[in-house]
């Protein structure tokens, strides 16, 4: 193992889930590994075949942009918990965070919560107004009483940045884990999935890229279910027989059941607020609340949401534990030394991310392998679609209508712009991901997490919440949030000294969120204190009405026009 | 209004929003959501920072098994933050649907 793959593995862990975007990393000298599973294949052709069907049909009821951007508002609270779960459930929580648990126990739960926990605050705070003002994107909202041209510039790029860090992780996590699964050449598998994803979100819009997503997560949901059943059926049903059977055969032992790979405390809180109020300010999951009929079935949805995806960080957790009862005790799934000697975590074979897989084949045999190896490449697609469409929408709608044409927009054209914009990020995300190949990017989806935490959170709530927000005030506070947050990351030990080679990093900690989200409240409300503009005397007055209709729901936008 | 946004203005005449505010219908609702939606917010966020403080502060404490067995305090907090967060969720859509839903919706029909 090269001591740049156990540095980045080091860092991963620190930084959660993109741990597995450089799963296969430069060690990865065994592609076929896995052996060519031909019912990982057939599978897979399969959900390919099955998901071009559901978008073949939803491109024929696709023409508004309420059907393209809100699937026409026709998405029920169950199907909508169903899509966002999956937009969290991704490849890289599925296979990082059990990859986590079997290196170090505990540690993988830390991180397990920090994803969970922003849900409530979304449900609290966000997710009822949002619905209530808004139609297709949060730049709408951010925008219902603001002046558009600067709040929709802000937010566009605020989600750009977001989609194309939390894409490129995607991507580079995508083609190693094809690379690895499959043994598909990186560049064929890039291609693959950017041209799946782009034939998705042009063609079928939200309606496409929600069925995608919804039949995922029942997939993901069913498979490891089934999984931690029969770990734990193993074990008579007796958490405490797994944890003990864990225990002796780790190398850690007894250490695994308490915290010990965590950093520096301020380095724990400010990530910890970042994958909190973070989720808060995601495009592509904020988006998802302008696809249910109104504000009651947007806050449902959270609900259900907030169960399946705290259910399934337990499946993980569990399925992780497993991992180590099970493979640790069997040689044939690590690379044995000339003495018969292997290392529990650093020898196994692809890497501690393929250990939910490698527990697949033990538990269910190559049956079971083949069909948790699709469901892990089904993952990747659902999740780069959404991300596609966030993106694509950002574009047309904020960019192209909201500002270069004020609004100003026959919707065929605008639907038009959509699609062409989707096709064009489909490429783009081929070209990163193949630039991104050998590059470190696990400290991405952190970095996605803090934008989203310092740029369009902030934005979002004060716009909603406070009277006296400004455009200003708004506009100047999203930009510094923006700024602060990547200004920190590049200068932190991520970055500086692991990728420009610095000796040591000027910012010490690993994310930002801590100072970066406080410091984007704060200049929006100095900023919009100090405004004495008219227009924000105007902007003030028109909170009352924005207040009025975000509470009761009166005037909601109805996505059923058709 | 926005008036570059025409996609977002109601259809027909906007109602008289500040009556609707001065309205003591409207006021409970704000009233009562905001202290609810901010109390368990509050919550979260407490329990979620106390967890992270202990990871980072207390492993010790973390590890010590207060059930028997090897199964940690660690764990069993792990666990209890995240059945609470989706407990809190319940809460707030228990609450949101019996009470809040029908305010707004008095509030909406004397405009039809």
């Amino acid at each position: 193992m090269s001591r740049r793959f156990a540095s980045a593995v080091t860092l991963a862990a620190t930084l959660a889930l993109p741990s597995f975007a450089y799963a296969a990393g430069p060690d990865i000298g065994h592609v076929d590994k896995q052996g060519l599973n031909t019912t990982a294949i057939a599978l897979f052709v399969f959900f390919v075949l099955l998901t071009l069907g559901i978008t073949y049909r939803a491109a024929r009821a696709t023409r508004s942009t309420a059907d393209f951007y809100a699937a026409g508002g026709g998405i029920t609270p169950a199907q909508n918990a169903l899509a966002i779960a999956g937009d969290f459930m991704s490849a890289a929580s599925f296979l990082g965070i059990s990859g986590l648990v079997y290196r170090s126990g505990f540690d993988g739960l830390i991180y397990s919560i920090g994803f969970l926990v922003g849900w409530p605050i979304v449900m609290f705070l966000i997710a009822e107004r949002l619905r209530n003002l808004g139609r297709f994107t949060f730049a709408d909202v951010a925008s219902f009483r603001l002046a558009p041209v600067p709040l929709r510039t802000l937010s566009a790029l605020g989600t750009l940045v977001v989609v194309a860090l939390y894409m490129i992780a995607q991507m580079v996590g995508a083609g190693q884990l094809i690379q690895l699964l499959f043994g598909l050449d990186y560049w064929k598998a890039e291609v693959l999935v950017g041209v799946l994803m782009i034939v998705y979100v042009a063609f079928g819009g939200m309606k496409a890229t929600t069925w995608v997503q919804i039949i995922k997560a029942c997939l993901l949901l069913g498979g490891a279910t089934v999984m931690a059943l029969i770990v734990l059926a193993h074990f008579g049903f007796s958490p405490n027989a797994m944890f003990e059977a864990a225990i002796a055969i780790h190398p850690k032992g007894a250490a695994i059941m308490a915290p010990s790979t965590v950093a520096d405390p301020v380095s724990a809180i400010s990530l910890g607020l970042a994958l909190m109020f973070g989720t808060a300010g995601l495009p592509h999951i904020l988006m998802r609340f302008f696809t249910v009929k109104n504000a009651a079935d947007a806050r449902r949805s959270v609900f259900y949401a907030t169960g399946l995806i705290g259910y399934f960080y337990i499946l993980t957790f569990v399925i992780g534990f497993g991992a180590i009862s099970y493979l640790m005790a069997d040689p044939s799934f690590f690379k044995v030394g000339a003495n018969g000697s292997f290392d529990k975590i650093t020898d196994l074979i692809g890497s501690t991310n393929m250990v939910a897989v490698d527990l697949a084949g033990a538990t269910g045999g190559s049956l079971f392998l083949g069909f948790i190896s699709a469901v892990a490449f089904a993952t990747i697609l659902a999740v780069v679609a959404g991300l596609t469409l966030a993106g694509a929408s950002a574009i047309s709608h904020d960019i192209y209508v909201g500002v270069l044409a004020r609004g100003r927009v026959p919707e065929g054209r605008e639907v038009r712009i959509s699609k062409i914009a989707a096709i064009v990020i489909g490429l783009l995300a081929i070209f990163l991901g193949t630039l991104f190949e050998k590059q470190n990017v696990a400290f991405m989806v952190g970095l996605a997490f803090a934008v989203a935490a310092s740029c369009n959170f902030p934005v979002l709530l004060m716009s909603i919440l406070w009277r006296g927000t400004t455009t200003l005030g708004a506009t100047v506070g999203g930009f510094v949030g923006l700024g602060a947050s990547v200004a920190m990351v590049v200068l932190s030990k991520a970055v500086w000294v692991t990728t420009f080679g610095h000796a040591s990093a000027p910012f010490p900690y690993e994310n930002p969120a801590l100072f970066s989200m406080p410091l984007a409240f704060l200049v929006i409300w100095i900023v919009s204190l100090a405004d004495g503009s008219a227009r924000a005397r105007h902007e003030k007055a028109a909170f009352e009405a924005q207040f009025v209709r975000g509470e009761t729901g009166i005037g909601a936008a109805n996505a059923h026009a058709h | 209004m926005n008036k570059y946004e025409p996609a977002l203005r109601p259809d027909g005449p906007d109602p008289d929003y500040a009556a609707i505010s001065r309205d003591p219908r409207f006021r409970t609702l704000v009233a009562r959501r905001s202290a609810f939606a901010w109390t368990l917010s509050g919550i979260m966020l407490a329990l979620y920072l106390a967890f992270t403080l202990l990871v980072a502060f207390d492993k010790p404490l973390m590890a010590t098994t207060p059930f028997g067995g090897v199964t940690s305090l660690g764990i069993i907090l792990g666990f209890a933050v995240i059945v609470i967060a989706f407990g809190l969720t319940g809460l707030y859509v228990a609450r949101a649907n019996r009470e809040f839903d029908r305010l707004a919706a008095a509030i909406r029909g004397d405009l039809r």
